[in-house]
């Protein structure tokens, strides 16, 4: 009997305005505590909330991104419950009618393709922090965050194992950062995945028993809970026993999720509309305004790219994982053209990103900016030098030595393609190999590459392989 | 002095008979010999006010006067004022300073007005009589065994006792008309968003309203013309055009259509109030008006559909208060849970807790739909009675409170019956509606009786209009209780 997991995900994504979702205090990160916290965070009172214009515009954008219907009119609701970093002792959210409802996203797994449903997309606000460990036998409660603008996005329970839920969080996670609605940044809490894993039989129609796996805050630890998760699940099914719907946390240093100490002492938030607020209506002008400022999202860039450059949809996925990687390579096309996209491809994905990730920078940050890196593919392009030697010189242009030609210039690096020059040093190496030759003609390859080693070693690697190779064998031929 | 209209006093400070620091003392004075009997302030701030009244002598020395500017008026203890305690009158926030201004205060301070003090109250806006308030029962001056009404019983007994020009209240589900009519003045709310709540502490959002209570009519008019306006922080605020309240107030009421509804007429209504209402009915016959008989048959719904919604508001608005970040905090408590429900046990009053129990019930899972969805519908079909009756009529008329002012303790002990009290008044705020209160004479016991007139959407001006020309033609709005 195979048991199958079924996994549903909710994202919060901090939505990038500068001031709350419903006051004007400020949402930067790293502020002394309870410095970003207005009467109207704090809920002193008599205060009321007011809507924040931009992260309204920014969920718009995320619905239109994902297919989704964007409710003409949505409404505001508070969620009750007592604890001390949420101020008001309600959050306000969004329950019955979101703003955002029923769309989907298309995920890579491996080589394979899924559509993932996303159920709907909400606005909500934020509460503080709560810091247990600061403070002997206290907790400090840090309201800075309070009332920062989220968008609760809410997966069907379409995926079917750690490496979907991974794949789609991935996708997720770039797209609201295609969409520059969201910074993506996991480590200072700016999205933020709770994973809800429950297991059943294979074939059966009926969900088993969730359990909630909350903040997990970056996709190793997403793969890694949800694997604990499962096995934890199944070890308890197969022994007899049942599964308790609940909250868990995962612990990284264990490697192991455990059941939350439990925050809210009720499990009813006695959800009802907030009469401070109004029902949102949003006009098909608007929305249409919102429709026009959406950028090339991820899926029609990387269907762009094979249709345009000829790129596999590995490729493409590769190049398109991030808006800053597509548009330094879209960069690098403007120069070298459609002929040399698998060469530029290559480039970026391959040395540019080895670097990159090598010394901790940004594509944004890399000293080699897409001009020079256009430079040297169009060298390799018209044989001027050949792949690897580009490499030397990629590395001369990482160090600031200067753009494609100057270093090729000053260090002597031309290829050669001087038939003649070529000619002499393979009549060289074949005078200096004759066994070489001999096992070629008895039917050995590997002896040829034996012997365009050493012509291009003759060359100081400066000799056009293809050249090399075509005049070896012309010689060997007889 | 005490009992000039604010036309007048504004007059008298323009024309330098008095200052405003003389006149803001010698109703500092008056409350300093009359408030320990009557209970109306709360807090009171010699310093703070004479200060105001200072500056606003030097904006009428250059000059720069505005109806309100000098002028002394209570504020409701629910409106945060900055740097003035502001207790709501709960032991909650006994020793909470407000750290801003409510819009209200702000529009009064930008008129030139004085801040007297601020006024007793029910507990969280929540009672009908002011003896819910932790500073202690308010007492009425016409009869001090009688409660003023409440929750703005504080305001009223000031207006009545002429211990301040004017103040300010709120009304819910009738706390500005029902100690208007229990005090024998005159108190207005205006419709539903025409005045900012944004600093004005709630009880329950979609039916709160501020407003004026004062002398006459006139006096409201003119206060109404500052505490109006559209405020960006209140998302319930309406942007329309300023008004002038006081534009209509002279027109003649020949032709005038009162609606009075069969159900305000019925059982329940004491028979001295109903003499009362119905000798100024005939008033305003006299003046040219003319009587339509009307139903608004959903009226008995109005009190269970409101001790469902007022309730469950409150319930969720007053979570706030949880001794986390200011205000009362319970002195011992071993972990958080104990702390939240310490602090809560002891800070609030228990009528507060009652609703809150209530709220909290009707909106818990399984009886949301029963209760608290079941009376947002039915509060529609209200509101649509109004809007059937105002095709018929150009206001609507009735008693505001079925009995003049109870005496202290009578209906204490009993919720329901103190509640059913509300029932002329409360509809009114379902609807979102404007309504007011003027005094249109006495009952058995020698206690004022209150005539309630109700004013289709934005129609303050025109009600305004109708309390006025009543207001011209009688004298009962200029009566001072004796002996005070």
């Amino acid at each position: 009997m195979e048991w199958e997991t079924v996994i549903g995900l909710e994202i919060h994504a901090q939505l990038s305005t500068v001031s709350k979702i419903f006051s004007g205090a400020a949402t930067a990160y790293g502020a002394a505590p309870n410095t970003q916290a207005c009467v109207v965070d704090l809920a002193m009172p008599g205060v009321l909330p007011v809507m924040n214009k931009g992260a309204v515009e920014r969920a718009v954008k995320f619905g239109l991104a994902i297919g989704a219907r964007v409710n003409p009119e949505s409404v505001f609701a508070r969620k009750n419950y007592f604890y001390p970093d949420l101020p008001k002792g309600y959050q306000i959210s969004q329950f019955e009618l979101p703003i955002v409802e029923k769309g989907e996203i298309v995920i890579q797994v491996g080589d394979k393709e899924k559509v993932v449903g996303i159920t709907r997309a909400h606005l909500e606000e934020d509460a503080g922090k709560s810091l247990h460990e600061d403070f002997h036998g206290k907790t400090g409660v840090d309201l800075n965050r309070a009332s920062t603008p989220l968008l609760e996005i809410v997966s069907e329970p379409d995926m079917r194992g750690s490496d979907e839920a991974v794949a789609y969080a991935k996708t997720i996670h770039s797209l609201v950062q295609y969409l520059e609605i969201c910074d993506g940044n996991m480590q200072e809490g700016s999205f933020r995945c709770d994973a809800n894993v429950s297991v059943r039989h294979k074939g059966t129609e009926k969900y088993g028993t969730r359990c909630e796996i909350k903040n997990l805050n970056s996709f190793r630890f997403l793969e890694r809970a949800i694997e604990y998760e499962v096995v934890r699940q199944i070890d308890i099914l197969e022994s007899g026993g049942s599964i308790t719907q609940e909250t868990r946390l995962y612990d990284s240093d264990k490697d192991e999720t455990r059941a939350m100490r439990s925050k809210e002492e009720a499990f009813d938030y006695r959800y009802f509309p907030d009469p401070d607020l109004l029902p949102m209506k949003l006009s098909a002008e608007m929305i249409a305004e919102i429709q026009k400022t959406l950028p090339e999202l991820p899926d029609a860039k990387r269907a762009r790219y094979v249709q345009q450059f000829g790129l596999s949809r590995y490729d493409a996925g590769v190049l398109t994982a991030t808006k800053a990687m597509a548009f330094y390579f879209e960069a690098v096309m403007q120069i070298v053209g459609a002929s040399n996209a698998k060469t530029a491809a290559n480039w970026v994905m391959g040395d540019l990103a080895a670097v990159l990730k090598r010394d901790s920078l940004e594509i944004t940050q890399s000293p080699v900016t897409s001009e020079q890196l256009a430079g040297l593919v169009l060298r390799i392009a018209d044989n001027t030098i050949s792949n690897k030697i580009g490499k030397d010189v990629f590395e001369a242009m990482w160090a600031g030595e200067g753009d494609t030609d100057a270093i090729i210039e000053k260090k002597g690096l031309k290829q050669i393609t001087d038939t003649g020059a070529i000619e002499a040093i393979v009549d060289e190496v074949l005078a200096a190999n004759p066994k070489s030759i001999e096992e070629f003609r008895a039917g050995k390859d590997r002896a040829l590459n034996a012997l365009v080693g050493q012509v291009m070693k003759g060359s100081k690697g400066k000799a056009n392989p293809q050249q090399v190779t075509d005049l070896l064998k012309k010689k060997l031929a007889g | 002095m005490i009992n000039n209209s604010l036309k007048q006093l504004s007059a008298a400070l323009a024309a330098k008979k008095i200052s405003s620091r003389e006149l803001t003392q010698s109703y500092l004075d008056r409350i300093a010999q009359l408030n320990p009997t009557l209970n109306a302030f709360i807090t009171l701030d010699a310093e703070k006010t004479l200060g105001q009244a200072d500056a606003a002598d030097r904006l009428i020395a250059a000059g720069k006067t505005g109806p309100l500017t000098g002028i002394p008026i209570a504020q409701k203890d629910i409106f945060c004022a900055k740097g003035w305690r502001t207790t709501c009158g709960s032991k909650m926030l006994a020793n909470f300073t407000a750290p801003y201004d409510a819009q209200v205060i702000e529009h009064f301070d930008a008129a030139g007005a004085v801040n007297l003090g601020k006024t007793n109250m029910d507990e969280f806006a929540m009672g009908s009589s002011n003896e819910t308030s932790h500073f202690g029962p308010v007492k009425n001056p016409w009869d001090v065994q009688a409660v003023p009404g409440g929750s703005s019983g504080g305001s009223a007994a000031a207006v009545a006792a002429r211990l301040c020009a004017a103040a300010t209240g709120t009304d819910t589900g009738g706390s500005i008309r029902q100690p208007a009519a229990l005090t024998g003045i005159t108190g207005i709310k205006p419709t539903y968003g025409v005045v900012s709540r944004f600093g004005m502490i709630a009880f329950a959002s979609s039916l709160d309203q501020g407003g004026p209570m004062a002398k006459s009519a006139e006096d409201c008019a003119l206060l109404l013309n500052t505490m109006a306006g559209f405020d960006t922080r209140d998302s319930t605020s309406l942007d329309r055009p300023l008004e002038d309240y006081t534009r209509s107030l002279a027109q003649p009421l020949a032709g005038l259509k009162i609606g009075l509804p069969k159900e305000y007429f019925a059982e329940g209504l004491a028979s001295d109030v109903a003499l009362a209402v119905q000798a100024a009915i005939a008033e305003y016959k006299k003046l040219g008006a003319q009587i339509v008989d009307i139903s608004l048959p959903n009226t008995q719904l109005s009190i269970p559909v409101y001790y469902v919604l007022a309730p469950a508001e409150a319930s969720s608005n007053l979570s706030r208060y949880d001794g986390v970040r200011y205000g009362y905090r319970a002195p011992e408590y071993h972990d958080l849970s104990d702390m939240y429900k310490k602090t809560r046990a002891q800070g609030f009053g228990a009528e507060v807790k009652r609703r809150i129990l209530i709220g909290t019930y009707v909106l818990s899972a399984g009886y949301y739909d029963a209760y608290y969805l079941k009376a947002q519908k039915l509060r529609r079909l209200i509101a649509q009675d109004f809007t059937e009756a105002f095709k018929k009529c150009d206001v609507i008329m009735g008693p505001t409170s079925p009995t003049t002012a109870f005496n202290l303790g009578e209906k204490s002990d009993d919720p329901v019956s103190m509640y059913l009290s509300d029932i002329y008044t409360i509809a009114v705020n379902l609807a979102g509606l404007p309504g007011m209160s003027i005094p249109v004479g006495f009952g058995a016991n020698g206690r004022p009786v209150g005539l309630q007139i109700v004013g289709n959407y934005f129609a303050e001006a025109k009600m305004l209009n109708v309390a006025h020309q009543y207001q011209l033609a009688t004298d009962w709005h200029a009566r001072m209780p004796s002996g005070i």
